[in-house]
């Protein structure tokens, strides 16, 4: 990508996200909106500078030990990044977890990296003032399944296991709200404000959400990961937070994720 | 990376409908033990958001079990229960003034990590409802609530039901998606009030012809 085009495509984005391309007073849903945008960048999504970002991570040498990540197991053997993310979350001997890309990134970085583990946890996500090596790293993987179709095991016991927690966990209300997944995303059709609600039980909904993330979040100017995404999702349910690749969030995932199977990978996506 | 490239990654979203999984949910309360056990260990505080708040009250646990669609019996008990409860205005008055309702109706603040606790909480009535016509960003999670007053009248048996409904919408229906505003102390009486006006008062924006 040029300088110019990149300018215009930042150009586009700013007048997008400052909500001017609404000209006519009538309810357009967020999702049309961004429906627009993507229209006008269609030859790119800032989410490819984060790709490139990981991609560098991923081969230097890095951590105490200055190792690269290149022998990092993400389930298809050592090094093998292409496809990974279309079957995780999966079952892991090593570790005898079921793991999520992001809790697996974590193993990697701490075991072949010798990265003390609360380095990563205590700042998992990219903010405007600094960016986050684990999102990075998983820009660059998720970006490796593009046009791989989701095939993510319940074969094991234990990934049968994650995915029924999951599943109690997605309907799992309480809080001063009442609030589950379930309340925003348990039926079709249905909007918070102008914002679409995937009905995230549904196959088809399922497909179209989870193979969209990670993604570059228009309004935020970051490439997101999808255990942000439900860290955000908990945020709106009125929970307190989740912990980083935590059991809880690598369950949730596998629930999403099964439902999403046969879908092709489409990520990282863009995003409101 | 070159032009061609970045087209080659524009997003195509599959909408591939492969055959529903077969993975059919349980009542196997071994496994909901063990999730509850995860959860409860799994979450932590931040800002106003105490890591207790995944403790379910009974009527959560129960809504939370049978997914929203408890048996029949249980239900009305757990109604019954939620109604009890439910602290009606000492002065016998239901309704408040429309213009503060509105206010709050718009406002979709309240009881997240990221929200200050010397913030007040806001209704969050517009991210679920529609209510005045000019306000074309709504939400439908829960029924148009738009002419309310003008179909409902103003009788107090009406105030009492939609003061009732703001402050424990569970003991109507026990697992409705509509928080529970004066049981759990997100809004004050006469913000209820306020409400109630809001959606009843013929001057409100609510019942504009
Ligand atoms: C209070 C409502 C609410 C609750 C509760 C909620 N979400 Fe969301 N969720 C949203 C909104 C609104 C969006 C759209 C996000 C946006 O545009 O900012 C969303 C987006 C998502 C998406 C991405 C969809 C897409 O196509 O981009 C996923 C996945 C998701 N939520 C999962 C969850 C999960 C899992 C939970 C439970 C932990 C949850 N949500 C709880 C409101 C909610
Ligand atoms: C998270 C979504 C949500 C929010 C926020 C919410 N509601 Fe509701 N509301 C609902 C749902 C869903 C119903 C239908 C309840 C049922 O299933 O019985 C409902 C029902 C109602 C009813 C009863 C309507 C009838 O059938 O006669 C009233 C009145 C009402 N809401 C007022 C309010 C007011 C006022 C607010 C703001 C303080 C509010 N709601 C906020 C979801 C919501």
């Amino acid at each position: 990508m040029n300088t110019d085009k990149l300018a215009s495509m930042l150009l586009v984005l700013a007048f997008a996200a400052s909500g001017a391309v609404q000209a006519e007073e009538k309810a357009v849903s967020d999702s049309e909106k961004i429906e627009q945008y993507r229209e006008m960048i269609s030859d790119g999504n800032p989410a490819d500078f984060d790709e490139m970002r990981g991609e560098e991570l991923w081969k230097k040498p890095g951590g105490p030990k200055q190792a690269s990540l290149e022998k990092c197991d993400l389930g298809k053997g050592a090094g093998v990044v292409k496809g990974a993310y279309a079957e995780l979350p999966r079952y892991f001997k090593d570790t005898r977890m079921v793991q999520d890309l992001e809790s697996r990134l974590l193993t990697c970085m701490t075991t072949l990296q010798g990265i003390p583990e609360e380095e990563i946890t205590a700042k998992p996500f990219a903010s405007d003032k600094k960016p986050s090596d684990i999102s990075s790293l998983a820009s660059y993987v998720v970006g490796q399944s593009k046009g791989i179709k989701m095939a993510v095991s319940t074969k094991h016991p234990k990934e049968k296991e994650a995915y029924q927690i999951g599943k109690l966990i997605f309907n799992y209300r309480a809080g001063p709200y009442d609030f589950a997944c379930s309340t925003c995303h348990g039926t079709s059709g249905s909007r918070i404000r102008m914002q679409d609600l995937p009905n995230l039980n549904t196959k088809e909904d399922a497909q179209t959400a989870y193979t969209s993330w990670p993604a570059y979040r228009v309004s935020q100017g970051l490439t997101r990961s999808f255990q942000w995404r439900l860290n955000d999702c908990f945020r709106q349910q009125r929970f307190p937070e989740p912990k980083f690749a935590s059991e809880a969030t690598v369950a949730l995932t596998m629930f999403l994720a099964v439902n999403a199977n046969g879908a092709e990978y489409a990520g990282p996506g863009l995003k409101r | 990376m070159n032009a061609k490239h970045i087209i080659g990654m524009v997003m195509t979203v599959s909408l591939a409908t492969a055959s529903a999984s077969v993975l059919a949910g349980s009542h196997d309360s071994k496994l909901e033990a063990k999730a509850t056990a995860i959860i409860k260990r799994d979450f932590r505080d931040k800002g106003i958001a105490k890591a207790d708040r995944v403790n379910q009250d009974a009527l959560q646990a129960a809504c939370s079990k049978y997914e929203d669609d408890v048996p029949d019996k249980l239900k009305a008990k757990l109604e019954a229960a939620q109604a009890k409860e439910i602290k009606w205005p000492a002065d016998g008055k239901y309704m408040g003034d429309w213009k503060a309702g509105e206010k709050l109706a718009q406002s979709g603040r309240g009881m997240t990590w990221s929200d200050k606790p010397e913030d007040p909480a806001g209704g969050n009535c517009y991210n679920c409802h529609q209510l005045s016509a000019k306000e074309i960003s709504y939400g439908t999670i829960g029924p148009s609530l738009r002419n309310y007053g003008n179909k409902k009248g103003m009788k107090e048996e009406v105030q009492r039901s939609v003061y009732g409904h703001i402050y424990n919408a569970k003991a109507y229906n026990a697992c409705a998606n509509m928080p529970r505003f004066g049981h759990m102390g997100i809004l004050s009486e006469a913000q209820m009030k306020d409400l109630v006006a809001l959606l009843l008062d013929p001057e409100s924006p609510v019942n504009a012809k």
